[in-house]
């Protein structure tokens, strides 16, 4: 979608502020928005592409208004409601007012180090791959409405293959929860004067992570 | 409301909205508190950059590991024991006299957490992720950082779930430096294209 998250490219944001590698969190609710979001995701209801999309269909101003941890909690909030876990006059009121439904599926403490180390490989036997190192391709000009990983700026551009990635998770079919489609994932190099125009440096290569639906041969 | 001149019992409105949230999901029985501490405490104190460093510090000190990075950073790290969520599939880049390399996602916050833990707000900002593609190098400027004239540089995207790991250069003077004490000179930036190594302390400094 051409949503308020596709940020690569844009102008006006102003400058970047570095900061020091202790910091964290910049408030104490930060670090229960992350604990909450991973412990939510074992309930089951999403994958890590749904709850991506629900991230980027916040409303631009909200979105773009927003430290990534109050963007990560509407979202948890969004889909906890999408799915019926919790209601709109249960946040009003700040408790409980049906059961809950999952429960089953709770993530318990003492399984925490083991589902944080296991992770969700994304890797899966699938097709075997159209194009090989070397080859040039041109990313199609792709804009679903939908969850993609294509990047606005690298839309309709001329780039070159330099890694193959074997077969992963589809996320534009994974998203909308028609399955996993696994598809061939390419590294694709650009030349920036190709993404951003000729004045850009010529000494300055980007690359993207593709998946072939998003390639034509070039 | 607030009778009491002290605000003792004040919340700001993100706290009181992340804590309605806990709440509700906690007396439901879809979230266990322990377990959002679990989580948290991983992040806070087990994993984070040092992990990252100790691989970088092998790559200067052992060629061998070196090349294996360069074939399978996934398997490479991970005989190291750093594996898990945001690190499934990872490539490292290295660093050359002749090409810089940065890391983004400019999509969302993608980011190597097993070697890294969590990224920095300015990582999920939109200035970093709008501008880290288009003038790496004014980006780098903000950082302290200046490319020798000529250098290339290489901004990869992270769009997909693989991950990466920029292993900067090794300092000069840096010969016969046990890899624990490499690792010290190896910052979180520096690892995400946003720095260089610290050079060693001079010899005969005093602490």
């Amino acid at each position: 979608m051409n949503g308020p998250h596709d940020l690569g490219g844009r102008h006006g944001f102003g400058a970047v502020i570095p900061e020091d590698e202790s910091i964290l969190f910049h408030a104490d609710w930060e670090k229960r928005v992350l604990g909450m979001t991973l412990a939510a995701g074992a309930l089951g209801y999403w994958n890590i592409d749904a709850s991506r999309h629900a991230r980027e269909c916040l409303p631009p101003a909200t979105y773009l208004g927003a430290s990534y941890y109050e963007i990560w909690l509407r979202a948890l909030e969004n889909l906890l409601i999408t799915y019926g876990e919790v209601r709109d006059d249960e946040l009003d009121a700040q408790a409980m007012l049906q059961p809950g439904l999952r429960v089953e599926r709770r993530l318990d403490a003492k399984a925490v180090p083991s589902v944080l180390a296991a992770g969700g490989p994304a890797d899966r036997p699938g097709p075997a791959p159209k194009f090989a190192i070397g080859d040039h391709v041109r990313t199609r000009n792709h804009q679903p409405s939908g969850h993609t990983r294509l990047p606005s700026y690298a839309r309709g551009c001329r780039g070159v293959v330099t890694a193959l990635h074997g077969a992963h998770v589809y996320p534009d079919s994974n998203a909308r929860f028609e399955g996993e489609n696994p598809q061939p994932l390419y590294t694709i190099c650009f030349d920036a004067r190709d993404l951003f125009g000729s004045d850009a440096d010529p000494a300055h290569k980007v690359s993207i992570e593709a998946w072939e639906p998003y390639l034509d041969p070039a | 409301m607030h009778d009491h001149p002290d605000h003792d019992n004040e919340m700001d409105d993100m706290t009181a909205r992340v804590r309605a949230l806990e709440t509700i999901l906690v007396e439901k029985g879809l979230v266990d508190p322990a377990a959002v501490d679990a989580i948290i405490d991983t992040y806070e104190h087990k994993v984070g950059p040092r992990n990252g460093a100790m691989v970088v510090a092998r790559a200067w000190a052992e060629p061998e590991f070196a090349q294996a990075l360069r074939e399978d950073a996934t398997a490479a790290i991970e005989s190291m024991g750093f594996v898990g969520r945001q690190g499934e599939h990872m490539v490292a880049v290295f660093n050359t006299a002749e090409e810089h390399n940065l890391v983004v996602c400019t999509l969302c916050s993608c980011y190597p957490w097993p070697v890294l833990g969590l990224p920095p707000a300015w990582y999920k900002a939109p200035a970093y992720r709008s501008r880290a593609v288009r003038e790496p190098r004014v980006v780098l400027s903000e950082f302290g950082i200046s490319l020798p004239q000529g250098m290339s540089i290489r901004v990869w995207d992270s769009t997909a779930e693989v991950r990466y790991l920029v292993i900067p250069d090794r300092p000069a003077g840096t010969d016969g430096m046990s890899q624990n004490d490499l690792a010290d000179l190896v910052t979180r930036d520096s690892m995400i294209g946003c720095g260089v190594a610290r050079p060693p302390a001079t010899s005969g400094t005093a602490a």
